[in-house]
């Protein structure tokens, strides 16, 4: 209510000139208001939406007290502010927000069984939730909002005797002496219109929080310890797997029928891997830092023990082939084909997970054409199989070819090992699994 | 209060209190002597200590050159060495070349010395405006030594606590700043009750009870807000002002049961607000108090000008009148 | 008066016994073994700072023959060692101050050089030059306002310190109220890196006291004995209420003003080694050996007793404890340090 003459203390509606819901234009008249001196049009002080009228026509207010709501384009909105917690505002109350303001709104979904911390319908005192209790004494004094919660008042229920409405100590000692306030005054904060505007900052994105399992913890935490303490490099190398693959496909029904275990690229890869280990110690390796006193040393594994990584829905698990080295190919189709086995299952022990020495990741099996796999944490490298494409290659006599071609990726620990070794160990890979062929021995 | 021997007391006005308890110590202990300049023959330039000279001797009441740091220093010797001084700085406006007696040597002397040596020194001093005392006559000097360990400052407003705080700054075993507000020298009559007696150093006094605001102020200002709270008493308001009487040590207690009973706090001094005594309440209030206010602490002070003027339009918009302090007092009261 | 001619060796002794020339050199060789040792300590890294007097052993030697011990009080400044060992410091004392103990007079609060003692008659003093002599004044104030004839006041100050405002306004109460007042102005030259010829005018400072209506005179602070006969003349007047004196007495400045200063920076080596020549301890010793007042053995025992006493003082005062964290609240008021009262 504005103050339309030196010493006016009130004013009266005398008639609106907007609707709720109407819009309006800054300086346009949006109300007439007659005071024992003046009758006068009041312009609007933005250009918005009449979101509330809080005054009934002929109704008398004192000056300064709110009597309409309008949201103004292009602003961010905020709930109508309650009479009683009104801060030091304007005689109308546009819905931008002005100092301390009252808690924003949402649209409206009435929820007193999950209270949200904003624009709920006032509930009474004793069921406030003190997210409720903390959001109604924004902008109060500590006086008060010590007050309110000792006696667990609503403040935004209280009419406020104190400055521009403002509720006092004494209103809140008022209050507790003649019992909790119900919800009364009614410009208290009521339900909020839909498809009100919300302020960007009051709102959190929607979503659902996903709780981590101890599974999904420790692997977090085993990345995190990885990548940071190991400088990850990474090369790759493209390998003609035609020949494998015929090798494979001869022998594939045979071995289901004598082992009951599929045969896959793998153990054909984690042979050609193990090979490549001898002739390559240090990707057999690990980094070994200095402790108090001592020196950091690299540490070469006489055991040769191949973590195959096993994506499960809920977990990763890495069970370990232990002295992979002495295996032949059948052989490692078999551990290996035992151990996913055991792993889909849940029934890996620790025996299974401990002492790998270098770790094989089959991403192609997902599609991956490439990738860069975070190395299993006390190794020196990860190395992968990637997705088998058929290809046109170019041969040396530049003639061309369909073969299939299949890359592997290898992240190393560039602490124990440097580009030269790790290309020359992705290159033995190639050769050997290149040279795999029909003609071999499982 | 202490040791009142009689139930009888003398109207007198702040310059008479200040003379009757300086005649008293002089009588009383042969220890007394009044250095300062004019102090003897002419007895002090608003005749405090007239006729003192001959009744105790120019021994005993030293007109000093014009010396503002050795009236000072010389006084600090002499407490050092047994006496118990009692020095005036004719307006306080002219203590600043005795700044390093005061804060570097009486303040430190039983600090420095492990308490082997002590200063027990009063400096008297009238300060404050109101007088059309302009650059050199009006100035306010707490805040400049309020800060300084070692040192004790008091200002009371009223008659009776001139003498009760300057019979107990003269008792004290520490330095003491001794500060008169010269406007109220005349102008404030009171009560005095007879008799020797000491007011603690440290102690506030609630001038005036309220239940809706804590008034705390000191010295000519005190008045003032008696005043402006008598006018918000005829408008049905409740306003409690707070002689502070003791600017260091000060009284802590008494404000902050006062501001835990209001719940609001304005702070109204003359000088300077900008690191004034108003700076140090809130700071305290605020920190031992917050829960308790109902409305931020204010301060209603001096401008941050390096003085009143002489024209009369200067010093009245430097200075605050009873009815600015009763819009401001009406205001927190109403917040 | 009769001067003692360091050249042709005539010695005039004003009265002063063997024993007390004896005690003068001792006090000389003294003051310069402890100035030394805090140099000592402070390039030990066992204490932060130190501040020398070499130059001024005859000068205060001299005066604090002077001294009336248990009747006079002195108001020295910071570098006025010799003097306060003479008027009855112990090296130990100076030692706590130096290592800045918890039983120092200070409790470890002051600067060292800073000396304290009340049963002494030492007046507390803070580095701020001059600030100390209106407490002079103020003492000596008291000593004649009691009526205590016999006493007087002996304060005193380097050349520096003339040109402060409150030795001015000190000197002229001094003078106006005719008080037992002895102002001993130690003049060595430097104020810290301004030569004399910077700070005044008028270089001959005793010649300022005709200007406050009090004797002044002038002597060879190189000499103890003239410094003794100057230093008792004045302090003589003083008791017998004949009010104060100048007394200026001329040295050198031998080392810098402290640890932290670098007197390179000001003036050179060579100057200060020609200065050396003057230097009044083995100037004292050839005049005493002259004279059969000491032999060169007992010149030598007493060497190796004040190096015993020095080493004896510095363990001793070593060995104590600094004061406790807590002991930063005391003494600030005779009650209670904090400014809010509860």
């Amino acid at each position: 209510m504005p103050q339309l003459g030196e010493t006016v203390t009130e004013g009266t509606v005398a008639q609106w000139l907007k609707s709720v819901g109407d819009s309006v234009d800054k300086y346009e008249d949006f109300v007439e208001v007659s005071t024992d001196k003046v009758n006068a049009g009041v312009p609007s002080p933005v250009t918005g939406t009449i979101r509330e009228l809080l005054v009934k026509e002929g109704e008398t207010v004192a000056t300064g007290t709110p009597i309409a709501v309008i949201d103004e384009v292009g602003a961010a909105a905020t709930a109508p502010p309650a009479a009683a917690t009104a801060p030091p505002a304007a005689s109308i109350a546009p819905a931008a927000p002005a100092g301390p303001a009252p808690q924003a709104a949402q649209p409206a979904q009435p929820s007193p069984p999950a209270p949200s911390p904003n624009g709920s319908p006032a509930p009474a005192a004793s069921s406030l939730s003190e997210l409720e209790l903390e959001g109604a004494l924004r902008g109060a004094s500590p006086a008060v909002r010590r007050l309110a919660r000792e006696h667990r008042i609503d403040i935004r229920a209280i009419k406020g005797s104190g400055s521009n409405g403002r509720v006092t100590a004494d209103d809140v000692l008022a209050a507790a002496r003649t019992g909790a306030p119900a919800p009364s005054a009614p410009a208290a904060a009521a339900t909020v219109p839909p498809g009100t505007r919300t302020s960007t900052y009051a709102q959190p994105i929607p979503g659902t929080t996903v709780s981590l399992s101890q599974a999904r913890k420790i692997i977090a935490e085993r990345m995190v310890e990885s990548k940071h303490t190991a400088p990850h490099a990474w090369s790759m190398v493209q390998i003609d797997v035609t020949n494998v693959w015929k090798w494979r496909a001869r022998e594939k029904d045979r071995f289901e029928r004598e082992t009951g275990y599929k045969l896959t690229l793998l153990p054909f890869f984690i042979r050609a891997v193990v090979e490549s280990l001898a002739a390559f110690p240090l990707m057999n390796a690990r980094f070994v830092p200095a402790t108090a006193g001592g020196q950091p040393s690299i540490y070469v594994n006489d055991e040769v023990n191949i973590g195959i990584a096993i994506g499960l829905p809920a977990n990763l698990v890495v069970p370990v082939v232990r002295g992979a080295d002495k295996l032949s190919i059948k052989g490692l189709a078999i551990k290996g084909g035992e151990l996913i086995d055991k792993a889909r299952k849940n029934k890996l022990g620790v025996d299974n997970l401990a002492g790998g020495t270098f770790t094989v990741n089959n991403n192609g099996a997902n599609g991956s054409w490439a990738s860069a796999p975070i190395i299993n944490g006390g190794q020196a490298g990860i190395v992968t199989m990637e997705t088998v494409v058929k290809t046109v290659v170019v041969r040396d006599d530049d003639s061309l070819a369909i073969r299939s071609m299949m890359n592997s990726c290898l992240s190393l620990d560039h602490r124990v090992v440097d580009g030269s070794v790790a290309s020359g160990f992705l290159a033995e890979l190639k050769r050997r699994l290149e040279a795999m062929g029909p003609q071999g021995e499982l | 209060m202490a040791v009142v021997s009689s139930t009888s007391s003398t109207v007198m006005n702040n310059v008479e209190a200040v003379r009757a308890t300086l005649y008293e110590a002089m009588k009383n202990d042969e220890r007394t002597v009044i250095l300062g300049e004019d102090v003897g023959a002419r007895g002090n330039v608003f005749l405090i200590t007239k006729d003192f000279i001959g009744e105790f001797g120019e021994r005993r009441v030293i007109d000093t050159p014009i010396a503002e740091a050795s009236i000072v220093g010389i006084a600090v010797g002499m407490a050092m060495e047994g006496l118990r001084p009692i020095a005036e700085i004719q307006f306080a406006d002219f203590i600043y070349p005795s700044f390093n007696q005061i804060v570097g040597e009486a303040a430190k002397i039983r600090y420095r010395s492990n308490g082997e040596y002590t200063c027990p020194l009063v400096i008297r001093t009238p300060y404050g405006g109101g007088v059309r005392g302009a650059l050199s006559h009006s100035v306010s000097i707490e805040a400049l030594f309020y800060h300084v360990p070692g040192l004790k400052i008091v200002a009371p407003a009223f008659p009776d606590d001139v003498k009760g705080l300057l019979n107990a700054a003269i008792d004290d075993p520490d330095p003491v700043l001794f500060l008169e507000h010269k406007k109220t020298y005349r102008l404030i009559k009171g009560e005095v009750p007879d008799g020797h007696y000491t007011i603690p150093l440290g102690k506030a006094n609630v001038r005036k009870a309220g239940t809706q605001l804590t008034v705390v102020s000191y010295g000519l200002y005190l008045h003032w807000a008696l005043e402006a709270a008598e006018r918000l008493t005829q408008e049905g308001l409740s306003v409690e002002v707070l002689d502070l009487r003791s600017i260091r040590p000060m009284d802590k207690t008494a404000i902050l049961n006062s501001v835990e009973k209001t719940r609001k706090l304005l702070i109204v001094h003359e000088d300077n607000k900008f690191g004034g005594i108003g700076a140090e309440i809130s700071a305290m209030v605020a920190e031992e108090a917050l829960f308790s206010l109902d409305a931020p602490i204010r301060r209603l002070c001096g401008p941050d000008v390096p003085s009143m003027g002489y024209a009369m339009p200067l010093e009245e918009e430097f200075m605050s009148s009873p009815a600015e302090m009763a819009d401001a007092m009406r205001a927190m009261v109403k917040f | 008066m009769a001067t003692t001619d360091l050249r042709t060796g005539s010695l005039e002794r004003h009265g002063l016994s063997d024993e007390q020339l004896r005690g003068m050199f001792r006090n000389m060789l003294l003051q310069r073994q402890l100035d030394n040792r805090g140099f000592q300590l402070n390039r030990q890294g066992k204490v932060p700072f130190a501040l020398g007097s070499e130059g001024h052993e005859a000068l205060q030697a001299g005066a604090a023959m002077a001294f009336h011990r248990g009747h006079d009080i002195l108001a020295p400044y910071y570098r006025d060692l010799g003097l306060c060992l003479g008027i009855g410091l112990s090296p130990f004392e100076i030692m706590l101050s130096i290592f800045a103990r918890a039983d120092d007079h200070n409790g470890g609060r002051q600067f060292p050089n800073h000396y304290s003692s009340k049963a002494a008659g030492l007046m507390s003093f803070s580095s701020i030059l001059a600030a100390h002599l209106p407490h002079a004044v103020g003492a000596a104030y008291a000593i004649k306002y009691r009526g205590e004839t016999g006493r007087a006041v002996l304060a005193t100050c380097g050349d520096g310190t003339t040109s402060e405002g409150e030795w001015h306004e000190s000197m002229n109460f001094a003078a106006v109220h005719k008080l037992p007042f002895v102002m001993l102005v130690e003049n060595n030259e430097w104020a810290i890196s301004t030569p004399l010829d910077k700070q005044m005018a008028q270089p001959e400072i005793w010649k300022r006291a005709a200007g406050y209506g009090m004797p002044g005179r002038r002597f060879n602070g190189f000499d103890p004995i003239q410094t003794y006969a100057a230093v008792k003349e004045a302090m003589d007047r003083a008791h017998a209420g004949e009010g104060p004196t100048l007394v200026e007495g001329t040295c050198y400045r031998y080392l810098a003003h402290s640890t932290d200063d670098n007197d390179l920076t000001y003036r050179t080596r060579e100057v200060v080694q020609e200065r050396r020549k003057d230097d009044p301890v083995p100037a004292f010793e050839a005049l005493l050996l002259e004279h059969g007042i000491v032999t060169a053995d007992g010149v030598a025992a007493m060497r190796q007793d004040v190096l015993r006493e020095t080493n004896e003082a510095t363990d001793a005062a070593e060995a104590l404890p600094y004061p406790e964290p807590a002991d930063l609240y005391k003494h600030v008021y005779e009650g209670a340090w904090e400014p809010w009262q509860s």
